[in-house]
């Protein structure tokens, strides 16, 4: 029991990071239509520019950790919501109206282009950063001896975790970005006619979701303490699948298949085999798709003729 | 004069102003993205501790590079004008073209015929052409899935593993002969692609690509953890090179030199390959064709287009979906196949995501169901992808930015037309924008 309170406690961090990579594929698969292949890059970059950020803090002598921690948050999702807008403004926005595989292409391209771009800029060997938050609590002792324990870093990231999303679930239900965002995933054409910019909210839904993307690039960063120029590739896999085991499109989706995610591979690492843990993951979405074509929570697609 | 002078000074400028304002903003962007990435480099040390130095003349160039580029971009795009403008040939022109595009390709396939001939002793160009032609049998194969059935595959290479891998564990375990196993590698590779199709039948679009990929991607794991059988990350060597139908190609005194009488060279197996590659490949292309002829491709194309209609009309979509399915990983396990004979070494490295990639950028460049687009992409990918071999790292970043430039510029392929296959009385292409592209 103490065993499996532990690996829930890890699977839930596991999926509350693929969880904040997915809401930026589901984003821009609502609004947009496509996949955005190199949205796990994307997260890559993030996680790379906050390692960066951070040794700079560190070797100029700031010594306060929440300062730091705050000062490469904000750094990291800056920069790569930049990456975001610059991604869309020159590989996706030519191919808007294009036919639907042309702006998928682009994406697979610029995903290749972004790996490689990091490969050359910061070389191909792991980097690996000393652990920066430390410390945690024992939640339970067990009598054979096995401690269950949530350390520090898990906490927040969780905790960012929910307080992103109850900011993002805000945003999309409450302002004037939101509802627009609203207006032009259900017609894009009405939406402008009715005075809504298309071109610059989904400009702006490419760089809120790079935004979330770079958190939890930052988070991969703390939790595991490394990074490397592959890690976009399977990281941006799995957070694509769980958006499509919630149900592309739709929000609570994206987290709750990002949290099962997590916890399958967790879970059937734990008990099964750690080889196997990522076909389980795809297994499980293959099998859940067979049932429930369009995901979890996502809406069936009515197709008129 | 001097008015209409001073008028285009006037137009001139504030267009002066525009382009150097873009390259501006360009310039300040490029500096923000790249500021850390190339500004800073890090590197892990001996001890494990990151250290970390600037590169600010790396980064000013970089900022400089994109700052002249997008001048030269913004000037190539007034120069060429918008991109709507119908450009008119004049008819003696026309008529070249369509010679020339008639005359394409059988030019093409004699060339290719000839090519052992002519680089007989460059072996660099025939190992290549092995290489290209490869990836227009599996652009083919793929094809017929992507382009006439209009199924998003993302995990294509799957069935290009199954097949390297029957063939590789048929002959090195059980001594079975190629031509005994590139059947079985078909047969087992359409098995797989059965497989795969049954539970994607209810899905669409999107759901389709992540479960298509998904499967790639199992295959692949599955290759590297399952290490009794497939030798895990090792992978298989000492796989049995190919016989002329059991003459092998070896200097013994049993080999096809010694029976011809001739003096034995390394480069008659390259040259077999190559035409077996090539009998591949144009095998693939004629079954494609005559089967679009056939109900069945018909059924497949009808189902691109729409599928509601489709089944409206009566057509088992499951049967239809089913049988593109096999066909498509049957060719990609006949190359498969042929993959690990030619180089006889696999390992689950060659079966990335990379490859799916690249047979599907080969496919949607080329065209989308032309055949004779799939070939010229290939040549284009793969030949291009070579040009570059000499930048080593810079490859991808190469090939990926090519990759984004090629789609924004033809996003519907080098042969962007459909040649229908029922028509009333002319038979005549249809551009490719006019068709719709159903949700397959």
């Amino acid at each position: 029991m103490d065993y499996f309170a532990q690996q829930l406690i890890n699977g839930l961090v596991l999926g509350s990071i693929y969880g904040l990579i997915a809401i930026g594929y589901t984003m821009v698969y609502g609004i947009v239509g496509m996949i955005n292949f190199a949205h796990g890059d994307i997260f890559m970059i993030g996680g790379f520019i906050a390692l960066i950020t951070f040794l700079i803090l560190v070797s100029i002598g700031l010594t306060a950790v929440p300062v730091i921690l705050l000062l490469v948050l904000l750094v990291s999702m800056a920069i790569t919501s930049l990456y975001g807008w610059t991604i869309e403004r020159i590989a996706y926005r030519p191919l808007r109206h294009s036919f639907r595989l042309a702006p998928m292409l682009s994406a697979i391209g610029m995903s290749f282009v972004l790996t490689n771009f990091s490969q050359v800029a910061q070389g191909a060997r792991v980097k690996p950063v000393p652990p920066i938050i430390t410390g945690g609590y024992t939640l339970h002792e067990g009598a054979d001896g096995f401690v269950v324990r949530l350390s520090n870093i898990q906490i927040i990231v969780v905790i960012t975790t929910i307080v992103l999303l109850a900011l993002f679930t805000w945003l999309v239900a409450r302002t004037r970005l939101g509802r627009d965002m609203r207006a032009c995933e259900q017609d894009q054409t009405m939406a402008s006619l009715l005075g809504v910019d298309v071109d610059r909210t989904i400009s702006m839904t490419f760089v809120i979701g790079a935004a979330l993307a770079a958190v939890a690039g930052m988070m991969y960063l703390l939790y595991y303490g490394l990074v490397d120029f592959f890690m976009g590739f399977v990281a941006g896999i799995k957070a694509f699948t769980a958006a499509v085991l919630g149900g592309i499109g739709s929000l609570p989706g994206a987290m709750l298949g990002g949290l099962l995610i997590g916890l399958i591979e967790t879970l059937w690492a734990a008990y099964f085999s750690t080889e196997y843990k990522d076909v389980a993951a795809f297994s499980i979405l293959i099998v859940v798709l067979i049932f429930l074509p369009t995901g979890l929570l996502g809406r069936p697609e009515v197709e008129k003729v | 004069m001097a008015a209409n002078a001073s008028q285009a000074k006037t137009a001139r400028g504030p267009d002066a102003a525009f382009i150097l304002k873009k390259a501006v903003i360009s310039a300040l962007v490029a500096l923000v993205l790249f500021s850390l990435m190339i500004g800073i480099r890090t590197e892990a040390g001996s001890d494990g501790q990151l250290t970390w130095w600037t590169r600010f003349g790396d980064l000013a160039a970089m900022v400089a590079v994109v700052f002249g580029g997008s001048i030269a971009m913004e000037l190539l795009r007034r120069w060429w004008g918008p991109v709507d403008t119908v450009r008119v040939v004049p008819p003696s022109a026309q008529k070249v073209f369509s010679f020339a595009g008639r005359a394409l390709v059988p030019a093409l396939l004699i060339f290719t015929f000839l090519v052992p001939v002519i680089f007989y002793d460059e072996r660099y160009i025939l190992d290549l052409g092995i290489l290209v032609l490869t990836y227009v049998m599996l652009g083919w194969g793929l094809n017929v899935v992507v382009g006439l059935a209009g199924l998003l595959d993302l995990g294509y290479v799957a069935f290009y593993a199954v097949g390297a891998y029957s063939y590789a564990l048929l002959a090195t375990n059980f001594g079975l002969s190629f031509w005994i196993c590139l059947p079985l590698a078909g047969i087992l590779a359409a098995f797989f692609g059965v497989l795969l199709g049954f539970p994607v039948l209810r899905l669409r679009g999107d759901y389709l690509a992540i479960v298509t990929l998904a499967f790639g991607e199992i295959i692949r794991l599955v290759i590297i953890n399952w290490q009794t059988l497939t030798g895990g990350p090792n992978g298989i060597s000492g796989i049995p090179r190919p016989t002329m139908f059991g003459i092998p190609l070896t200097p013994g005194d049993d080999g096809l030199a010694t029976l011809l009488r001739i003096e034995f060279s390394p480069t008659h197996r390259i040259v077999f390959l190559f035409y077996l590659i090539l009998a591949l490949a144009l095998l693939t292309n004629w079954v494609t064709i005559r089967l679009r002829r056939l109900p069945i491709g018909r059924a497949w194309e009808a189902l691109r287009e729409d599928e509601v209609a489709c089944r409206a009309l009566g057509i088992n979509t499951t049967t239809t979906k089913l049988t593109a399915f096999a066909t498509g990983a049957m060719f990609g396990g006949f190359a498969g196949a042929f993959f690990a004979t030619r180089q006889g070494f696999i390992s689950p490295e060659s079966f990335t995501f990379h490859e799916s990639a690249l047979v599907l950028a080969i496919v949607v460049l080329g065209g989308m169901g032309s055949q004779l687009g799939v070939a010229l992409a290939a040549l284009a990918m793969i030949g291009g992808f070579e040009l570059f071999r000499g930048l080593e790292q810079f490859r991808m970043l190469v090939f990926g930015g090519a990759m984004v430039l090629l789609m924004i510029w033809r996003p519907r392929g080098l042969i962007g037309h459909r040649a229908p296959t029922v028509f009333l009385e002319r038979n005549t292409a249809i551009s490719s924008d006019l068709v719709k592209e159903g949700h397959g």
